[in-house]
């Protein structure tokens, strides 16, 4: 009775992954210390979320998706600071922006495989950072993009201002759970099924028929419309774009939390976000040399815990469920 | 600037003495990628751990000589036990985990640095006896610059006489063509893998020591190079040392032409040169088709 109940509890969760996903994220920000350091975790959730989409389901390790958060971030940023657009309309230019970068890359690096696959996209990510690191005028070079302001808004006869970080907070929510919705769609879709059997066996997948090259394109340009939302956001948050979002480095970061989260998992990116960012902020309180601690923690997963935190609870849960 | 040949000379020698250095590096990706089929992510932190050994050693000693020996030794002996108790493990687990790992490693390196020799980085000389030009008939060149080359020459040709001409280079190609043939004619593989990746962080460290006189010294210093360092493999071919020599000379030129012509596109350049190459070849000008499998 109990097991069944565990059961029917698991599978209920399983099914409603994302609303279980929302729901979480919704009473998050009651748990952290402070705010700020929620909506860092809730962006990079969604920018892990969008590396996990190519990592953890088709298999491919990209050291390139910094270029899609980065040009999310100037994008957006440019349309309002050198424009005057709204807010809305330049979260939808750097998003677009994003996935034809994501489009460009992604067609160069799909035609090489393996390891050639990740360095390849870090190559050409390098070239978006350099382009942009010289294009001073637009993108602040060096010392990156200034005084993107987000004016208060009247809605509902409620007013939201970008001040109040629990009402960043909610705002960016809504726009992580749509793009969380988009992902567990095309998850849950055929197309879905031919990614994960890109993974498992490219060749067999293409001789079922499957267009290897074209759904390999597809989800990485996916992959960089999610990331690409979550620059666009974190222009929003920080009100300023670093040149570093473009680094290498960042992108580098995306696969530490993916990993340490768990690659393949719904959930596990923003698991791999908290740790990660949790753990930074924490260390660095105690000492400068937080790479040092981040990095090892890291090496320790990639021997020990290749399933990642939220990876191995899973499995766990799976087997005590099945019992 | 008016352009003359003797001074498309002078920026042709300096492109070959920066293509010398990544040349190095590209060669000691390429050795352990094709033995192991380990992308060591680490490989700019190697470099850079054996700039601020090379320094150290200078000061410690007072001969550049010296330390220039020492060095490869050192960061060699690190590379060992990185290859013994971390990326051994992984083998057979899949092609991304030694990358992940060594992609953990470099972070590592990176703070190992700034807490042995401060986050600012170190002051680095050429030493006295390289200071000063050489006549080529077609104007001055740092001596310097003339050694980066001649030292490039001698690594790549004592490589050469140990992969080609020793018996233990047959068993390194032999193992890098059929590992498993190796084992079964009893070989211990395990063991000439280990030895690879200490000659592949040997030569990173020593490229690191050899570029610290020509650029500033700081734990970050590793991490544009290990980009450029793959721009050039995947030029020359992963895999593929004479690739990884061709290639990294043409990378050299080809970043100190632009810095001629169009010096804003310098840093950009080798990566479109990069793109280009994938786009017409995407195995590399000498890699072999099939090899990423």
């Amino acid at each position: 009775m109990k097991a069944k109940l565990l059961h029917g509890g698991f599978e209920l969760v399983r099914r409603h992954r994302v609303l279980a996903v929302v729901l979480f994220l919704l009473v998050f920000p009651l748990l952290m210390p402070y705010k700020a350091l929620a909506i860092n975790i809730l962006i990079f959730g969604l920018f892990a979320v969008g590396f996990n989409l190519l990592f953890g389901y088709t298999g491919l390790l990209s050291f390139g998706h910094a270029a899609f958060l980065g040009v999310g971030s100037y994008l957006t940023g440019i349309s309002m600071v050198h424009f005057a657009l709204p807010w809305g309309l330049a979260l939808l230019i750097g998003v677009v922006a994003a996935g034809l970068v994501g489009l460009v890359i992604g067609y160069l690096a799909i035609r090489t495989r393996g390891i050639y696959f990740s360095m390849v996209t870090l190559a050409l990510a390098q070239i978006v950072y350099y382009a942009f690191y010289k294009a001073e005028q637009w993108t602040g070079g060096e010392n990156g993009l200034r005084g993107i302001q987000v004016p208060a808004m009247e809605l509902f006869g409620h007013r939201f201002d970008f001040i109040d970080p629990t009402t960043k907070y909610y705002v960016i929510l809504v726009f992580v759970a749509l793009a969380l919705w988009l992902v567990s769609r095309v998850l849950a879709s055929p197309f879905g099924a031919v990614i994960e059997a890109v993974r498992e066996n490219e060749k067999r997948a293409a001789a079922c028929g499957y267009d290897v090259a074209r759904t390999k394109l597809l989800v990485f340009v996916i992959s960089a419309l999610i990331c690409g939302l979550a620059g666009s956001l974190r222009a929003l948050h920080l009100s300023v774009v670093p040149i570093e979002s473009l680094h290498y480095l960042l992108s580098g970061q995306a696969v530490m939390m993916c990993l340490l989260g768990g690659m393949g998992t719904f959930f596990g990116p923003f698991v791999g976000a908290a740790v990660f960012l949790t753990l930074e902020d924490v260390v660095t309180t105690i000492t400068r040399n937080w790479m040092a601690v981040v990095g090892g923690v890291f090496m320790a997963c990639v021997l020990f815990f290749p399933a990642g935190l939220w990876g191995t609870l899973v499995k766990r849960a799976e087997r005590v469920v099945r019992l | 600037m008016e352009i003359t040949p003797s001074l498309l000379a002078m920026q042709l020698m300096t492109g070959v003495a920066l293509g010398a250095i990544y040349a190095l590096l590209a060669l000691g990706l390429s050795l352990i990628f094709g033995m192991l089929t380990v992308v060591n992510f680490a490989h700019g932190a190697f470099f850079m751990v054996g700039a601020f050994i090379g320094l150290y050693f200078l000061g410690l000693t007072g001969n550049f000589w010296f330390s220039l020996v020492l060095t490869p030794l050192v960061v060699g002996a690190i590379g060992l036990v990185v290859e013994r108790f971390l990326v051994r493990p992984l083998y057979g687990r899949g092609i991304d985990y030694p990358l992940l790992l060594t992609f953990g490693l470099s972070w590592v390196l990176i703070e190992a640095m700034r807490v042995l020799f401060g986050v600012e980085g170190l002051p680095s000389s050429t030493p006295p006896i390289l200071r000063g030009a050489i006549d080529l008939g077609f104007g001055y060149f740092p001596k310097y610059r003339l050694f980066l080359i001649f030292a490039t020459a001698v690594v790549v040709f004592a490589l050469w006489l140990f992969l080609e001409k020793t018996r233990y280079g047959l068993i390194v190609r032999a193992g890098s063509r059929d590992g498993e043939i190796c084992k079964v004619l009893g070989v211990d593989i395990a063991r000439v893998w280990l030895v690879v990746f200490g000659i592949g962080t040997a030569i990173a460290g020593l490229s690191g020591a050899l570029a610290a006189p020509t650029r500033a010294v700081n734990p970050e210093m590793g991490v544009h190079v290990l980009a450029e360092s793959f721009v050039v493999t995947v030029v020359g071919g992963m895999g593929s040392l004479p690739g990884a020599v061709v290639a990294g000379l043409l990378v050299g030129v080809v970043f100190s032409m632009t810095s001629l012509f169009a010096p804003a596109y310098a840093e950009l350049s080798i990566f479109v040169l990069m793109a280009l190459v994938l786009l017409v070849r995407p195995q590399g000008l000498f890699g072999k088709a099939g090899l990423m499998g």
